[in-house]
């Protein structure tokens, strides 16, 4: 809360700085606009910026140093027995003192160092606090006046503003960036630590998967195997499902607004079926479980084929459904992107234009519309929501569509889910699993990227 | 080396305005192929045409000028009904092509546009082999039965448009490889493919250079013995080098249609006159 105050007064300071700058600006030229080199609002930024930059980057360095310092003084300040704790029990003291500084109540009654020690927290925090402040206000304030000295109607503030915003763009995409390396580093070695444990050929190559760990020595079905085709066998199937009904409905669709709808059903039918898109997979989750799979199942009861409650198809079906916009609407794109020349030609032949959007329009757009496949069908295997609540958990090696069968989405949620050890082949399994997942999407990724890539090049 | 020959032949063709055009050709009348009578366009409320009658004789070459949005591309469009395609675009009035009204509710706009071709101001052969653009339109119309037909169509049509000895030994490179020129000719290998008694142009050179516009106006020259040719130019120079009839079209309204030679020679109208002496335009 009072973190927030600070930064609401940075912000008040920095507009202060803003005007300011401007009115100084102004009165440097005497009044005269065009005798500055920029613009009056380019040197307000400017001292904006660095009134408010460094004094932030400060405060947020100090929020992210201060609670291990605190701590290192809270410890230092306790008495002698309770400094040579083994470090867990040290860290559940430090946690009460966390917890009982505000005011709360901690699990335990607190002892007589306890509360020393939480006396010596609160004013340490307060103290830490306010030199914060202080110490922020006068770097806006230093950063202020330097800003404020830079002033004269020559000073180029417009470029000094354009590039520290490009820093500021740099930064922001660095993090992007930055977070991808991160996650993809964290997947690598938790992997690393689960093939340690299984051997990669297994896991590559076994045909049985019963991730299961002995909680204790000699029990029963204790012994797992981590054989992953089973799993990717079902992603593979319940994939193919949703892209046999989402590539035909979707290219059709797109075929359709692209060259047939008269302007005014285009504006209305795309957003309508990007809607598609743009509702929550657990409502198509639900969907799946409570009316396409009973749905399913009593129309294999009747034709006298015996469908499991929670069959591939159904979540499959549901899958390519939510798939359908991905695909029409990039395809509309790209068939849009065929020259009217082209078209123009064809016609100017003698063809009908359905003739004309079959063997000239579509081949022109092919590659466009693989990549849009290809980015389809990545996302049908990354989807989790859905199979998840309609697919099953068994993991089976078959190729009947009736079946239940379970994915790697789903796998990864049930691994995890729940009280685990970090430290399993059961729970470590998941990382395995998810950086397979990561690897093949990416590849598709890439692949489309290219193809969709290659296709821009053409007309260009 | 057919280039070298064409640098040299160059000058000539542009110092001497119609040498194509002998005393014969002028006098000896043409059948008329294409007749249209009191034709008005327009797109929405704007009017584009204005109530323009015009006679075109076959085996003829017969130049469109005038200045920019002056409507010639807009009626060249009518002859093949290419502005069914824009959904704003009204056409009246009577356009007939050997007696048989084009217009008419029973006239089917595809099978007319197998009869009257058309070869845009921009390349634009489709990206597929050299090969399949000049088959694309007889295989649509059931013109080939086997491979062998098709090789015949395609070689005799390429050669037609003066194209065959520079892509024989390519005809599976897409069309699309090919330079500006030969692209341009592909495509009129394309139209002549379908066999049409019209070949409409649409500022066929506009986008080339003059190397590859002499040949194409060469070309224009042989094609206009066994068909119906339409050219929409901005070069009074090439209306005046490849057309035997001109009709210069000033704001929607034919001003004057005649003899090339007349028309660049002796116009009737001040318009004319103002037009192809460089006043406006």
């Amino acid at each position: 809360m009072s973190n927030t105050l600070l930064i609401a007064g940075l912000l008040l300071l920095m507009t202060m700085a803003y005007v300011h700058g401007r009115r100084r600006a102004l009165s440097s030229a005497a009044g005269r606009r065009v005798a500055l080199h920029s613009l009056p609002s380019y040197h307000g930024l400017y001292i904006a910026l660095w009134c408010g930059l460094p004094a932030l980057a400060l405060a947020i360095l100090w929020l992210v140093l201060e609670p291990s310092i605190v701590r290192w003084m809270v410890v230092a300040s306790l008495p002698e027995a309770q400094r040579s704790l083994p470090s867990g029990e040290l860290g559940l003291l430090l946690n009460d003192v966390r917890n009982l500084a505000p005011g709360n109540v901690a699990g335990r009654q607190p002892d007589a160092a306890t509360a020393a020690a939480v006396e010596t927290y609160r004013t340490l925090k307060s103290i830490v606090f306010w030199a914060m402040v202080a110490a922020v206000t006068a770097v806006a304030a230093f950063g202020f006046e330097v800003g404020r000295r830079a002033i004269a109607p020559a000073f180029r503030a417009r470029q000094r503003v354009e590039r520290t915003i490009l820093w500021l763009l740099v930064a922001a995409s660095t993090i992007a960036v930055l977070t991808t390396i991160g996650i993809v580093l964290s997947l690598v070695f938790e992997s690393a630590r689960f093939f340690d444990k299984v051997s990669p050929f297994e896991f590559l190559f076994g045909l049985e998967w019963s991730p299961q760990t002995a909680l204790r020595e000699g029990q029963v079905g204790s012994s797992g195997t981590f054989g992953a085709v089973p799993v990717f066998a079902g992603t593979l199937m319940i994939t193919i499902i949703a892209m046999t009904v989402a590539v035909p409905v979707g290219l059709m669709s797109a075929i359709y607004l692209a060259e047939y709808a008269s302007p005014r059903v285009r504006a209305w039918a795309k957003p309508l079926l990007e809607v598609l898109a743009g509702i929550p997979t657990v409502v198509y989750g639900f969907f799946a479980a409570l009316t396409m799979a009973p749905a399913i199942r009593e129309l294999g009861t009747f034709l006298g084929i015996e469908v499991a409650s929670e069959s591939a198809l159904a979540a499959g079906i549901v899958m390519g459904v939510m798939i359908i916009p991905f695909v029409s609407s990039l395809s509309d794109d790209v068939i849009n992107a065929v020259p009217q020349t082209l078209r123009d030609g064809s016609l100017a032949l003698g063809a009908t234009h359905s003739e004309t959007v079959i063997r000239v329009v579509l081949p022109a757009a092919l590659p466009g519309i693989v990549g849009s496949v290809l980015l389809a069908v990545s996302r049908a295997i990354g989807e989790t929501m859905i199979v998840v609540m309609a697919a099953g958990l068994s993991a089976r090696l078959t190729a009947n569509p009736f079946d239940a069968v379970t994915t790697v989405t789903v796998q990864i949620v049930s691994l995890l889910v729940g009280d685990q050890e970090f430290d399993s082949a059961k729970t470590l399994a998941a990382f395995a699993l998810g950086l397979l997942l990561f690897v093949i999407t990416l590849g598709l990724n890439v692949v489309a990227l290219t193809v969709v890539r290659k296709y821009r090049e053409m007309y260009d | 080396m057919s280039e070298n020959a064409i640098l040299r032949a160059g000058p000539s063709r542009v110092v001497a305005p119609v040498p194509i055009v002998s005393a014969a050709a002028q006098t000896q009348p043409h059948r008329v192929n294409i007749a249209a009578s009191h034709v008005d366009v327009f797109y929405a409320a704007k009017q584009a045409i204005v109530d323009v009658s015009i006679d075109i004789g076959e085996h003829q070459v017969t130049a469109f000028i005038g200045p920019s949005g002056c409507g010639k591309s807009t009626f060249l469009r009518c002859l093949n009904r290419m502005n069914d395609t824009i959904p704003i675009c009204r056409v009246t009035g009577r356009i007939a092509i050997d007696g048989e009204d084009i217009y008419d509710p029973g006239m089917d706009p595809v099978q007319l546009r197998a009869r009257v071709g058309m070869v845009f101001q921009k390349p634009n052969p489709f990206p597929k082999a050299i090969y399949e653009n000049v088959a694309y339109g007889p295989r649509i119309h059931g013109m080939i039965g086997n491979r062998a037909e098709a090789d015949e169509i395609v070689e005799r049509s390429l050669r037609a448009a003066a194209l065959w000895d520079e892509v024989k030994d390519r005809l599976d490179e897409p069309g699309t490889s090919l330079s500006g020129g030969q692209q341009q000719r592909l495509c009129i290998a394309r139209a002549i493919a379908v066999s049409p008694e019209v070949i409409l142009m649409d500022e066929p050179c506009s986008a080339l250079d003059p190397i590859a516009t002499a040949r194409i106006e060469e070309l224009i020259d042989e094609l206009r013995q066994n068909y119906t040719i339409i050219i929409v130019t901005h070069s009074m120079q090439q209306a005046a080098r490849v057309s035997q009839r001109t009709a210069f079209f000033h704001l929607g309204v034919l001003v004057e249609a005649g003899d090339t030679e007349t028309i660049f020679t002796n116009p009737r109208d001040g318009r004319t006159q103002d037009y192809i002496t460089g006043r406006f335009g």
